[in-house]
């Protein structure tokens, strides 16, 4: 029987604080990203983030406002702080979105699986890369 | 009646809710919170707004004090084979349990391991009544304990952490701290780091227990501290252990001790 073991996690490699190499061949899509990252059945940046969009209810206030997150870091670095943000500090709270390995105690449902697929990691930067007004 | 009295009715309603209202902004200006905190160790009805203050304040609109009228009810309704309730030894629980919710979870040597509140009255059910035990979060259960804990209401909590307990007080200390799950957090990177933070639409408090058994809204009903435990394992994306496990009453005993002093406020009303 088919059953859905969850994405293929693929191989990345960080270089200089950053990932500089996207994980999938296909372009980031600004559209699918902002989609994405408003699913709030799916860890939501908006539990601990602010973001530009005040349609939004609830905003958490515990991380930085991503409101200009675009105009601070570049696609490989915000790559980095979406795919293991422990290489850059290993106490924070921010969630890695591309794990599966590695960890503890996984609910079952979501063993061996990582937050976002591949796509939705290069989706979610290029609609990151749009918010460049503070 | 007629339409001029409608007016009037209506503009005297608006005003009485304005009055209201500006009593209320009074009152939130300086509430006084002495009571809901020990040193650093803060209450969650600190983190509460206005609305659910009043409810927790008052025992006639608060929803858990159904709860604690069925534990009355059962404390005193025969079961079993013994023809016993919890009367019949106990006597009037006002006078024999005053105190004793806040001194759980506690070192019991016939588990040789911790006990709680919960599987205290499912072991004197056991025993004394020769009744079944009572499933773990249901109605019953969850009456009887807030009941019994409620008769605690006002006294500081002070478990035991010395002696036989201590070896199961550091397993449930190291459970607050490890991370778990997909997301990878632990309970102390929330409770100990982000108390007063907004997390979505939920304000973080320290994550204590001396509301429970408390009334939840958004779950409309009363909940044991290993549900909320469940929770906030869930909400990681962990595996959550089964009510009544070791695990879960070690880190209990752990979470009873971090908020040492923090006054009994069972039946507590939380988001
Ligand atoms: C559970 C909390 C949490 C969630 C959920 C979360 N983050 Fe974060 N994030 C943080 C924290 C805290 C930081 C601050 C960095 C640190 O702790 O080292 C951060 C930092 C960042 C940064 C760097 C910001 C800067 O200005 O330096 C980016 C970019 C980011 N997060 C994007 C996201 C995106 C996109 C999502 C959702 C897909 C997300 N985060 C979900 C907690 C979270
Ligand atoms: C991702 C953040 C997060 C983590 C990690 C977390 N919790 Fe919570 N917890 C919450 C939120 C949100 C609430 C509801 C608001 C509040 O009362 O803080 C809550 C509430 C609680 C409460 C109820 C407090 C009250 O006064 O009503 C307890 C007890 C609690 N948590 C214990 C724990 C324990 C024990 C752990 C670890 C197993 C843990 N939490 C991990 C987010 C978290």
């Amino acid at each position: 029987m088919a059953q859905d073991i969850g994405p293929e996690v693929v191989a990345y490699e960080i270089i200089d604080f950053a990932i500089p190499a996207p994980l999938t061949d296909v372009p980031g899509d600004v559209e699918r990203g902002w989609t994405i990252v408003q699913n709030a059945a799916n860890a939501t940046c908006l539990i601990c983030h602010a973001m530009p969009m005040p349609w939004q209810p609830d905003h958490g206030n515990l991380a930085p406002d991503l409101a200009g997150v675009g105009s601070r870091y570049n696609a490989a670095e915000l790559r980095l702080r979406l795919v293991d943000p422990k290489a850059l500090n290993p106490d924070t709270i921010m969630p890695a979105y591309y794990q599966a390995q590695g960890l503890n105690r996984v609910q079952e449902k979501y063993v061996g699986q990582t937050v976002y697929s591949a796509q939705d990691i290069e989706d979610v930067i290029a609609f990151l890369l749009t918010l460049t007004e503070e | 009646m007629n339409r001029s009295l409608w007016i009037f009715v209506a503009a005297f309603g608006g005003f009485a809710a304005y009055a209201f209202l500006a009593a209320g902004i009074a009152h939130a200006q300086a509430p006084d919170l002495s009571r809901f905190s020990v040193e650093d160790r803060k209450s969650g009805y600190v983190f509460l707004g206005e609305q659910v203050r009043a409810l927790q304040d008052d025992d006639f609109q608060n929803p858990g004090m159904f709860a604690v009228d069925r534990g009355q009810r059962i404390w005193n309704t025969v079961d079993g084979e013994a023809g016993k309730s919890c009367a019949t030894c106990h006597g009037d629980a006002a006078e024999s349990m005053a105190g004793v919710s806040a001194r759980y979870p506690q070192f019991d040597a016939d588990r040789g391991a911790i006990i709680n509140l919960e599987l205290r009255i499912n072991e004197q059910r056991m025993t004394h009544m020769m009744a079944p035990p009572l499933e773990y979060e249901s109605e019953d259960l969850l009456a009887l304990t807030t009941y019994i804990a409620g008769l605690s209401r006002g006294m500081p909590l002070e478990v035991n952490i010395e002696g036989d307990a201590a070896p199961f007080f550091e397993k449930g200390k190291d459970f607050f701290f490890e991370r778990r799950g997909q997301l990878d957090l632990a309970c102390n990177q929330c409770h100990d780091d982000l108390d007063g933070m907004m997390l979505r639409g939920d304000k973080m408090s320290q994550g204590q227990i001396n509301g429970f058994p408390f009334y939840r809204l958004i779950w409309n009903s009363v909940g044991s501290t290993h549900r909320m435990f469940e929770w906030c394992n869930t909400s990681m994306r962990a595996e959550p252990f089964a009510y009544g496990s070791e695990e879960y009453l070690n880190l209990e005993l752990y979470v009873a001790w971090r908020g040492r002093g923090l006054l009994v406020e069972t039946p507590a009303v939380r988001r």
